[in-house]
């Protein structure tokens, strides 16, 4: 990736270019770069160019840049994240409610600051009154849901405004699983940081900690072995054909077919108990460390994942081709919960969501680090943007991890599973993009001389995607909505950090 | 399809694990008479995510698959705090979702049991305390119970849910 030092007139430059080259924005934070002076980054996505980067520093004393959301509206959310933690807004924004920040903290205290430690408390209980946008006219009226959930899900709220039944918008209110990660990270070196990166998103945990040691490992340009990056894809893989199981499950039951929930938590059930046979963890935490993995693999393993790949292909086809001939469970999907390629476009929608809009873009396939590469990866997609083609984007998946699994297991070149290395003696950046369950997962990562890391930055692909949901669920039934939310099941810890 | 439905169905049989015997359950080997003995009736569960990172809600999940058969045993977990006998608390406690938890907590008629479900309810985790977070859930709450782990796993979080219960009937009765 090229980092291009900017000033306020390049880096509004850059934007409109890379905006009018249908570029997408991946991701975009700030940090402290020196006593009372920050310095914002912003990386893209241009088919044409690839990853792009660029950072403004800001001069001392000055606390805004030039606003993105205005091209890229997705910036929105993240902009005024950046406020919330770090004290540094875009200008002239529109839209300048606070995010993460709920009242919990004063409005002065930006924990991002390094005049803070970030164990300050605050004696402050009464968290703010949101300002949510009211919807007005005939019959209209709101219909107030979360943080707490009626089943075992995260935490947040949604505001719906409706009439009779139909949806007519929907509002989010995110930030509840705020923990202070980005704060937290500034204890930890970069060997250990990994530790904190694999718990930001506990069903994306392979993901993270591959970004993040990927960033690590690019910053002090760290050699790893080939047998652990085989070994991660792999890990990587499971991690995707897990959650996939899980939520085609959970997407049938949300659509009364109970037959279906059952079937696929089996199937789950047994496919992190092999996680936990051959990586002691069941959903492969703290596996994935700086210079390689934890474990490796042997010869009656690899028997063993080529045995549950194909015991597991036999019954995902038996149940696809139960979903695919259900009329009741076929008429809920198809046309519910829909993002044509045109918004999905203009909000930036990325990852699974983005590829069942007919957006063919996969960081395995577009940014194919070792081994994708020399694995034969064929990127899934659908066109129709609704719930039934993200579920047909999963059964895809599934299908091509289990492919992809059963080449990665019998491919598996020897040698070592883990290096050393000498970080360098000087201030480092490096950065990481690894294709998850839900989409592309950027992680930046600036360290210090002595390793220390002065600031990470993970960003995940619900920063995008939880806008399009609000778009996915207008003008249909407000029982549509689990429904829809489940198609895509977007991360609320991994948004929140 | 109604066909291969009942075909897959009949196919994949009862596969519900009898409780892992490795482990060192208090309660006795027949979970579904020792709740009826403590509490006459199901137990019922509301989980508060307090700013978990999702991983526990996967193994609270998957204690609904058809392996541990959760409420073939009795234990159901319900949508309002007002239906439930037990509080399940994950995440290390975000001040964000500090209000909802404690509203939540009032809800639940007494005699009430809290539990503290992984390393980050049980004692703040890697995330600790900070502007952001509590830390452990016993600094806003009385806890009843802890069940470590990161995640814990379902059989783990079943040891522990049943201990909670055992522990208070030993306590003092639990329903009259």
């Amino acid at each position: 990736m090229i980092l291009t030092r900017v000033n306020e007139q390049g880096w509004q430059e850059n934007a409109l270019r890379i905006a009018e080259n249908h570029g997408r924005l991946v991701t975009l934070w700030g940090r402290q770069s020196a006593p009372g002076s920050f310095t914002m980054y912003a990386v893209f996505f241009d088919s044409n160019v690839g990853l792009e980067g660029m950072s403004l520093r800001l001069a001392k004393g000055v606390t805004s840049y030039p606003d993105l959301s205005n091209l890229f509206p997705c910036a929105n959310r993240m902009q005024r994240a950046m406020w919330d933690l770090l004290g540094v807004s875009a200008a002239n924004s529109l839209d300048t409610r606070a995010w993460l920040s709920h009242g919990a903290w004063p409005d002065d205290y930006f924990p991002l600051r390094k005049e803070f430690s970030g164990r300050e408390v605050s004696k402050e209980n009464q968290l703010d009154e949101y300002s949510f946008i009211d919807v007005i006219g005939d019959g209209v009226h709101e219909i107030a849901v979360g943080p707490v959930h009626a089943g075992i899900i995260e935490p947040g709220h949604f505001r719906f405004s409706v009439v009779g039944e139909k949806t007519l918008r929907l509002e989010q209110r995110l930030g509840y699983a705020h923990k202070g990660v980005d704060k937290a990270f500034e204890r930890y070196s970069g060997l250990s940081g990994v530790q904190l990166a694999s718990r930001i998103c506990g069903d994306s945990t392979v993901a993270y900690s591959w970004a993040y040691c990927m960033a690590l490992e690019s910053a002090w340009k760290w050699k790893v072995p080939q047998r652990a990056l085989w070994l991660r894809a792999l890990m990587l893989e499971r991690e995707r054909v897990a959650n996939h199981l899980g939520d085609l499950g959970a997407i049938g039951n949300d659509a009364g077919f109970t037959f279906g929930l059952t079937q696929f938590m089996i199937l789950k059930e047994q496919w992190i108990r092999v996680n936990k046979t051959l990586f002691k963890h069941r959903f492969i935490m703290d596996c994935v460390i700086p210079g390689g993995t934890l474990y490796d693999i042997n010869r009656e393993d690899v028997a063993e994942i080529l045995k549950q790949c194909k015991h597991t292909l036999r019954e995902v086809k038996i149940l696809k081709g139960i979903y695919e001939e259900h009329t009741g469970l076929q008429d809920r999907f198809i046309s519910t919960g829909k993002v044509s390629k045109d918004v999905a476009n203009k909000l930036g929608l990325t990852g699974l969501a983005a590829r069942a809009s007919d957006i063919k873009e996969d960081a395995r396939e577009l940014f194919p680090t070792y081994p994708y590469s020399e694995l034969d990866f064929n990127i899934s997609g659908a066109e129709s943007g609704d719930v039934a083609a993200r579920v047909s984007v999963r059964f895809d998946e599934i299908f091509e991890s289990l492919r992809l699994i059963s080449e990665i297991a019998e491919g598996l070149p020897e040698g070592q599973t883990q290096s050393n290395c000498k970080p360098p003696k000087k201030p480092t950046f490096g950065f990481g993009w690894i294709e998850g369950w839900r989409g592309g997962i950027f992680a930046g990562l600036h360290l210090d001389q002595t390793g220390q890391i002065d600031r990470a930055h993970i960003h995940d692909p619900s920063w995008q995607n939880w806008p399009a949901l609000d778009y996915a669920v207008i003008g249909d039934i407000v029982p549509d909505f689990p429904l829809i939310n489940k198609s895509f099941n977007l991360s609320y810890s991994g948004h929140d950090r | 399809m109604m066909w291969t439905t009942l075909k897959q169905i009949r196919k994949t049989g009862i596969i519900r694990e009898n409780v892992p015997a490795d482990l060192e359950l208090v309660a006795i080997n027949n979970i579904q008479d020792e709740i009826l003995k403590v509490l006459g009736r199901a137990l019922t569960i509301r989980l508060v995510d307090a700013g978990s990172c999702n991983g526990c809600e996967l193994e609270l999940n998957a204690l609904g698959n058809a392996y541990y058969n959760l409420e073939g045993l009795g234990i159901k977990f319900v949508a309002s705090p007002r239906h439930a006998d037990m509080l399940l608390i994950t995440g290390p406690i975000s001040r964000n979702m500090l209000s909802a938890l404690l509203i939540t907590h009032e809800a639940i008629p007494e005699p009430k049991l809290v539990v503290a479900v992984g390393d980050c309810a049980v004692n703040g985790g890697v995330f600790g305390e900070s502007y952001a977070t509590i830390g452990a859930a016993s600094k806003v709450i009385k806890v009843d119970h802890l069940i470590p782990g990161c995640p814990p796993s379902p059989a783990e979080i079943l040891q522990g849910i049943l201990n909670a219960v055992h522990y208070r009937l030993k306590k003092r009765p639990y329903f009259d």
